[in-house]
């Protein structure tokens, strides 16, 4: 077979009970990373997953060690999974407390958790490795993870978490949805916002375990922060990019899984962080409103819009255009010769410009709300502002088109 | 370069930007600056007379800080021009003293008033020259002037929202520079503060300085200012405070967030 | 203990764990003022893909080519991370999540695709260095540090980092003033003439070189806790910056002595025969000091309020 029937035969969940079960499980997980991700995003929190994450390390070494000494086998998946889930629970408690109890920001105390608990699980899995049961533990593989030769029931345990990960997603989403949009509205309206943020960390923390044997503990930082983000460039509404994220996530998490199961040296986690990422780089250049093409696009129409205003208001007041830029757009437009001064059009723009610059003065005069003078920016139309019959009045009291040189 | 020739029924009188400049501290010509797609100033042209104290009047979220602060460069213009003294605003840099709002640092930095102080000699110290005697004896005549000179060595996050406006301007007169540009400097301060600060702007400009301040307290600006620049987004009006700062010119700046009622009580000029 | 095995096999891997902790301390004390502590974490992730790549185009493990690599990928690193934060608009932190997961993804899949099983290019090397090996051979006791032929034979990463180390001290204080000034308000410092924009790239990319350098060494955990966890718990110390630069230099040094002898000799004295990682060990001695400072340093509470986020 070659390697695109393969990867179609393992897209099609046919390459075997094991790899379906992981791209199920992978797909399901990727989806509640990308939606649980997305409220830590919001909550701009994104890297208290990075101290999550890396904290679960030493519970999995304590976790194997306990097993062993208990007189177990210590490779048991949902002992090793329970052990990571409590260190990440401290981890998680111990970033909230450095950052509300001293003067160090969340940053420091995030950084400070990660790389010390870091360091200890190392220390534990160095320990681990001169046990006589050690050698073969294959700790190493919650780094990075690992789905090759993974056993059936730890891919059952993988499908179950990630399907129970999604559920809580489900059941919890109106609440946190609302806490991330506005939390000082979401006390107001009766929610305990501590308790529904912990219910965040407690996903963020559900999804980092499930995934850890599957992307490992360093890429699953990416798979809640980068649906999230990527996300954030196709919608603005928060219920939007919980869907889009966590449609992403599945994507990334699905495809990823596929892929590697089709070649034997593609590793899991990589591909599925990499899977992400081209989605996000797409999203950032080619996304419609908040791409960048179209940022670019946008913010140089709007400038050649400002200078061309400018420069109409400058030929209205009989000033010289100083601004290279305006000059240019001015003569682009035909409003200025080469010489600089003045075509008919250009007399005519100008006349009109300086006629809804006098509308404005009075329309600012007549009406005193702040609907009218909060749009009083020098580039609204009036005609926007204002009916048709209401700048009818407005020129009545201007009078007659005074104006040198051409009508409006 | 040649004017235009368009004369059209406009507020004549006005001078072209080009040739205006002499006696100005800051002119400002067609600046914009937009977060966004929305212009924070629009197209603002702007005089500040030399040796004058002047106030940016205007509402809340009226682009003033940002006026400013695109004026310094701190944050960047779509489009416009700024002369300091005549100059461009780069060679003309050293002359100038900025005074930030208060908030816009963190507090709890690891720092001395003193410290502060010294750095606004910058300018003077550079890369590695030491700090010597008579640099820290200018700067405890700073803080001095701001009534502040028993602070020197206190740690800045034990001083008031008060003290630390002082700080500030302790340290902007250690720059000894001719135009002073405050943002909001009374904000937030107690009545104390107030009369230090506004003793010590008065004192710049009898010694001949400008200065201009980013203003919100309506209620005070006659007795503070001689000239006042009306914004809101747009330049409104611009001059002397006693012909500029009128009700009309207000109501136009403020719209409908300033009841008539409250013009009212306000001290206007005569 | 202090015979000439201590010379042979500890005093080299002291001194570099040592170099290393304070040429990354230094930089991260104004990183942690600048609400900037994760940069660290970030570039000691990206420094994989930076040597894989490196060791791709070159095929030879020279350590230069290597350790250009690594700051290649910390300077795209940075630079991806300014970009996804300015086109994108995205917070610092997500921005950073993005950029370095992804970086170091695409370093691992390189990893695993090249042939590189031959040459001791591995991703535990990369995270938890090689410290423990780092020793003197040619050392026969303390009077080689006076042997130009023993001296001749040091580990290539001793003088490395050790010139590193000397480069951020040279470079914080040329550049003292206007670092602290542009860290304290970077508003007030572009007005008096420092390159704010400047001082903030340049800082990063010392931090970079510091990380590189140590990370050859010591594994990017050292880098990462070093970076934030002495300087951290010296923010704890005092009020002064100038202090706090000092405690952090001591609380470094502390952790790594510490760390490198209790990871050494602490398993002997509870009867195992093995050592464990010296590195994870530097960093859990630093835990350990932050811990502490935490709960019982003089200045471990905010004084003034925290910046406006408008």
């Amino acid at each position: 077979m070659t390697m695109v029937d393969t990867f179609l035969t393992a897209l099609m969940l046919q390459a075997g009970y094991n790899a379906a079960l992981v791209a199920l499980g992978a797909g399901l997980l990727g989806i509640a990373a990308g939606a649980g991700g997305t409220f830590l995003f919001l909550r701009k929190r994104a890297l208290v997953s990075d101290a999550v994450a890396h904290a679960t390390l030493p519970g999995v070494g304590i976790a194997f060690i306990v097993m062993v000494l208990l007189g177990g086998d210590g490779r048991s998946l949902p002992g090793l999974l329970l052990g990571s889930a409590i260190s990440a629970t401290i981890g998680l408690l111990l970033v909230e407390w450095v950052a509300r109890r001293t003067r160090l920001a969340e940053d420091a105390a995030i950084g400070a958790v990660l790389s010390v608990f870091f360091g200890i699980g190392i220390v534990l899995l160095t320990v681990i490795q001169t046990m006589s049961r050690g050698k073969q533990a294959g700790l190493e593989s919650f780094l990075l993870g690992s789905t090759a030769g993974m056993l059936y029931q730890d891919a059952v345990v993988i499908a179950v978490g990630g399907g129970l990960a999604l559920l809580a997603v489900l059941l919890l989403r109106r609440p946190m949805t609302l806490v991330a949009f506005d939390p000082e509205y979401a006390a107001a309206r009766g929610l305990e916002v501590r308790l529904i943020d912990l219910a965040m960390m407690g996903l963020v923390l559900g999804v980092t375990v499930i995934g850890l044997k599957i992307v490992g503990l360093i890429l699953i930082v990416a798979m809640l922060i980068i649906p999230a983000v990527t996300a954030r460039f196709w919608t603005d509404r928060t219920e939007h990019v919980v869907l889009v994220a966590g449609a992403l996530g599945g994507v990334s998490g699905y495809l990823g899984a596929a892929l590697s199961a089709s070649a034997p040296g593609i590793p899991t986690g990589p591909i599925i962080v990499l899977v992400a990422f081209g989605l996000f780089l797409l999203s950032l250049f080619l996304a419609p409103k908040r791409g960048v093409l179209a940022a670019l696009l946008r913010h140089r129409r709007f400038q050649l819009r400002v200078h061309r205003r400018q420069g109409l208001l400058a030929l209205a007041h009989g000033e010289a255009v100083l601004d290279p830029l305006t000059i240019r757009v001015l003569r682009r437009d035909g409003m200025i010769r080469g010489d600089l001064v003045p075509t008919e059009a250009g007399r005519a723009r100008a006349a009109k410009a300086l006629r809804d610059e006098r509308r404005w003065e009075i329309a600012r005069k007549i009406h005193q709300d702040e609907a009218i003078h909060g749009r009083y920016d020098g580039l609204t139309p009036i005609e926007t502002v204002l009916t048709r019959d209401e700048i009818a009045e407005i020129d009545r009291r201007i009078g007659r088109p005074v104006v040198a040189g051409g009508a409006a | 370069m040649g004017h235009t020739v368009l004369e059209l029924a406009a507020d004549g009188g006005k001078a072209p930007a080009a040739e205006a400049g002499g006696a100005a501290a800051l002119q400002l010509a067609e600046m914009t600056v937009s977060y966004g797609e929305k212009p924070a100033v629009f197209s603002v042209d702007a005089r500040i007379p030399a040796r004058s104290m002047a106030a940016i009047i205007g509402p809340n979220g009226a682009g003033k800080s940002t006026l400013l602060k695109a004026a310094l460069g701190i944050v960047p213009r779509l489009s416009g021009k700024v002369t300091v003294f005549g100059e461009p605003f780069r060679q003309a840099r050293h002359r100038i003293a900025y005074v930030p709002q208060r908030a816009s640092v963190d507090w709890d930095f690891p720092t001395r008033v003193i410290d502060v102080v010294l750095m606004g000699l910058y300018r003077e110290l550079g890369l590695l020259r030491l700090v010597r005697r008579r640099h820290r004896e200018a700067a405890l005549a700073c803080l001095d002037r701001v009534g502040m000179a028993d602070f020197a060595e206190r740690q800045i996050g034990q001083l008031s929202g008060g003290q630390q406006q002082r700080v500030f301007l302790a340290r902007a007169l250690a720059q000894g520079a001719d135009l002073y540009l405050l943002d909001e400097p009374f904000a937030g301060v107690d009545a104390a503060t107030e009369k230090a600060i506004i003793a010590v702007l008065k004192s710049l400009k009898e010694a001949q300085k400008t200065v201009l301040c980013v203003h919100h307290d309506l209620a005070t600006v006659i007795d503070y200012f001689d000239h006042v620049l009306l914004v809101n987004v747009r330049k409104i009006a611009e001059g002397p405070a006693a012909t500029t700062f009128t009700a009309d010119n207000l109501q136009a700046t403020y719209g409908g967030r300033l009841a008539s009622a409250h013009i009212d009580q306000l001290k206007l000029p005569a | 203990m202090m015979g000439s095995a201590f010379v042979q096999l500890s005093l080299t891997p002291i001194l570099i764990g040592v170099l290393s902790a304070i040429a990354c301390a230094l930089p991260g004390n104004f990183l942690i003022l600048r609400r900037q502590a994760l940069i660290g974490d970030a570039i000691s992730h990206v420094v994989l893909p930076g040597i894989v790549v490196a060791f791709l185009i070159t095929g030879a493990t020279a350590s230069m080519s290597m350790l250009l690599g690594a700051a290649g990928a910390a300077v795209v690193a940075v630079l991806l991370i300014e970009a996804i934060k300015r086109l994108g608009r995205i917070e610092p932190g997500a921005a950073m999540g993005v950029a370095f997961t992804s970086m170091f993804a695409a370093g691992v899949l390189l990893l695993e695709q090249s042939d590189t099983s031959t040459v001791h290019l591995d991703v535990e090397h990369a995270l938890m260095g090689n410290l423990e090996s780092l020793i003197w051979f040619k050392a026969r006791g303390w009077e080689s540090l006076f042997d130009p032929a023993a001296l001749a034979g040091l580990p290539p990463e001793l003088p490395r980092i050790a010139a590193v180390a000397l480069l951020m001290v040279l470079l914080m204080l040329v550049f003292w003033r206007p670092l602290k000034l542009s860290t304290f308000d970077e508003g007030f410092a572009g007005t008096v003439g420092v390159p704010t924009g400047l001082m903030g790239f340049a800082l990063v990319v010392a931090a970079a070189v510091a990380a590189v350098a140590a990370f050859d060494a010591v594994g990017s955990i050292i880098v990462i806790a070093m970076f934030i966890c002495p300087p951290a718990a010296a923010r704890l110390m005092t009020n002064r910056l100038e202090v706090q630069i000092l405690w952090s230099v001591v609380f470094a040094s502390l952790s790594a002595v510490l760390g490198y002898v209790l990871a050494g000799y602490g398993p002997l004295w509870f009867g195992a025969d093995h050592a464990v990682s010296a590195a994870g060990m530097i960093a859990a001695v630093s835990g350990v000091i932050l811990a502490v400072a935490c709960v019982a340093a003089p200045h471990r509470t905010r004084l003034g309020a925290p910046k406006d986020a408008g």
